[in-house]
């Protein structure tokens, strides 16, 4: 390969336009407080460059970001987990343990439902945030929390990246913790709501007799 | 009696009110400096802004332990760190930082050989580096111990034989003299532009700052003839960078900006009122910090030179430039004198 030297006047041999030009760029840097373009629409207000001032200032994430798994609700309320224990199946390092209500164990609080689990444990020191559990499970209940799901509050919203804890014990999550995390599940399709029509209007279709 | 210690006061204000704050807040300015002109935010956790960094930075040293590694010469390694650091503070000995303040002179030692001094303690600024090059007994310190005394001993030629014509001009070597010099205030740097511009650029490779800081060049050589030293030992050499930069910048400003001298107010006579010394110390602390913020802002702006290309500066373009200025000078002087 060949390469081009090009022929330097005189001028550009004393090497001053190089320092002008580094000082021009480093003097225009100095004075830059521009805020960072990244996510200029998320962090408004936010005075900062191409760093964060990081616990004040928080990363927004973006879409498709695997944070961690929580529990949800749905629009009732209710617990959307049925128990079947596929995520606890699915999961490569074993972090989700899930005990089943049993056969005497309380029923689940929504129709359309047989059971809710009893304990629903999560180890965050282990799971590392693949996604197969959201992907694998039948009733969308659990999910790896980001900030876009509809109507999220922009003041509330889950940084899942900075999971912290001072024990291993602490970094299990239990089902109470999970299902707060979680929070409401801003489900559009609603599955059940619209078989629950269906078998209503099943059960009330006039038939000519 | 009086004068041990009046001395002594004068070389512990120096030291441990001026020059170690001085060097830890240079520390601080130049992380800031440099974070801003990359876009960063830099550290501003400690205290307010981050106004006592230093202090936290110096904690971690102290606390840091201190390991020597198995294959160093132990005498030199843990001479060097001493010897690199000692020599900076030395040079301070002779700079006249003001006027007088109260009954006394404000300078340490009032030498009528000020300048030669001076070279002959800066060239001492080499050992440090070389004999930490020796002593650590491993290939990126062996590396940066021979770039720094090829370096530092072509540029102290530079930089000796441009300060000529200020002698030349001034005809008196105490560097009181020189500031009388430029009472007026046309400044030596006025005078003798081509000579201020040479003992700049070998000012910066004399203290092994960008873009000459080939002895330790962190990309190649893994920090150089530091790579081996950690805890305080490696904050000696830090020290002594920034007090070289210190020093070398409170030559300039005497050789070259007037001292603590300023054209106006009467702020160029020997001070009067114990207020007034100490103005005229701030003047030269301030002149000072200019040429400290410089040295930060050149670290951040220009790359590395290529070793032969530094060789190639000092001794093909600087050295014989100097020459030059010298014999252009007496001229001068000759016929019109």
């Amino acid at each position: 390969m060949k390469i081009k030297r090009p022929k330097l006047t005189l001028f550009e041999r004393l090497y001053l336009p190089a320092l002008w030009n580094g000082f021009k760029v480093t003097l225009r840097h100095f004075f830059s407080w521009k805020k960072s373009e990244v996510y200029a629409d998320k962090n408004e207000g936010y005075d900062f460059k191409a760093t964060l001032k990081y616990p004040e200032e928080l990363w927004t994430v973006p879409k498709g970001f695997r944070g961690a798994p929580y529990l949800v609700k749905d629009q009732n309320d209710a617990t959307k987990c049925v128990s079947c224990q596929l995520c606890e199946f699915v999961c490569p390092p074993k972090a989700i343990r899930i005990v089943p209500p049993g056969e005497d164990g309380a029923a689940a609080d929504r129709a359309n439902a047989e059971k809710l689990p009893k304990e629903f444990e999560i180890d965050m020191l282990r799971c590392i945030f693949c996604g197969y559990c959201e992907e694998v499970c039948p009733e969308e209940a659990i999910f790896l929390a980001k900030d876009y799901y509809e109507g999220y509050d922009k003041d509330k919203m889950r940084r899942d990246y900075a999971l912290t804890g001072t024990s291993r014990k602490e970094m299990i999550y239990d089902k109470e913790k999970l299902l707060e995390l979680g929070g409401v599940h801003h489900d559009e399709i609603r599955k059940w709501e619209k078989k629950q029509k269906d078998a209503d209007a099943q059960e009330n279709f006039p038939v000519n007799d | 009696m009086d004068f041990w210690l009046i001395s002594l006061i004068k070389i512990c204000a120096a030291i441990f009110l001026v020059v170690l704050p001085l060097v830890a807040y240079s520390v601080l300015a130049e992380r800031r400096i440099s974070a801003w002109i990359q876009d960063r935010v830099g550290p501003n956790r400690v205290g307010p802004w981050g106004i006592l960094q230093p202090m936290a930075d110096g904690i971690k040293f102290i606390l840091k332990e201190d390991f020597t590694p198995g294959h160093v010469r132990k005498v030199y390694f843990w001479l060097a760190p001493a010897v690199a650091m000692i020599p900076a503070l030395l040079t301070l000995a002779v700079i006249p930082f003001g006027s007088r303040l109260g009954s006394t002179d404000a300078v340490i030692a009032n030498l009528n050989v000020g300048i030669l001094y001076t070279f002959g303690i800066v060239s001492l600024g080499v050992y440090g580096i070389v004999l930490a090059g020796y002593a650590s007994n491993s290939k990126y310190p062996f590396l940066g111990g021979i770039r720094s005394s090829a370096q530092m001993i072509s540029y102290e030629i530079a930089m000796g034989l441009s300060v000529v014509p200020v002698f030349m001009l001034v005809g008196d070597l105490n560097l009181g003299a020189v500031i009388d010099y430029q009472k007026s205030g046309v400044w030596l740097a006025f005078k003798q532009p081509l000579a201020f511009i040479i003992f700049l650029i070998a000012a910066f490779a004399e203290t092994n700052r960008l873009p000459f800081d080939l002895p330790e060049s962190e990309t190649e050589l893994v920090g150089g003839y530091h790579t081996e030293y950690s805890s305080m030992k490696f904050a000696l050499f830090f020290l002594g960078e920034y007090a070289a930069m210190i020093a070398v910048s409170a030559m300039m400003v005497v050789l070259f900006f007037g001292g603590w001298t300023l054209p106006f107010a009467g702020l160029n006579e020997t001070a009067t009122s114990l207020g007034m010394g100490f103005l005229q110390v701030g003047i030269f602390i301030g002149k000072l910090l200019m040429f400290m913020a410089l040295f930060i802002w050149v670290r951040w702006m220009l790359p590395r030179f290529r070793y032969d290309q530094l060789m190639d500066l000092g001794w093909k373009r600087f050295v014989p430039l100097a020459l030059a200025n010298i014999v252009v000078t007496a001229v001068i002087l000759y016929f019109w004198r």
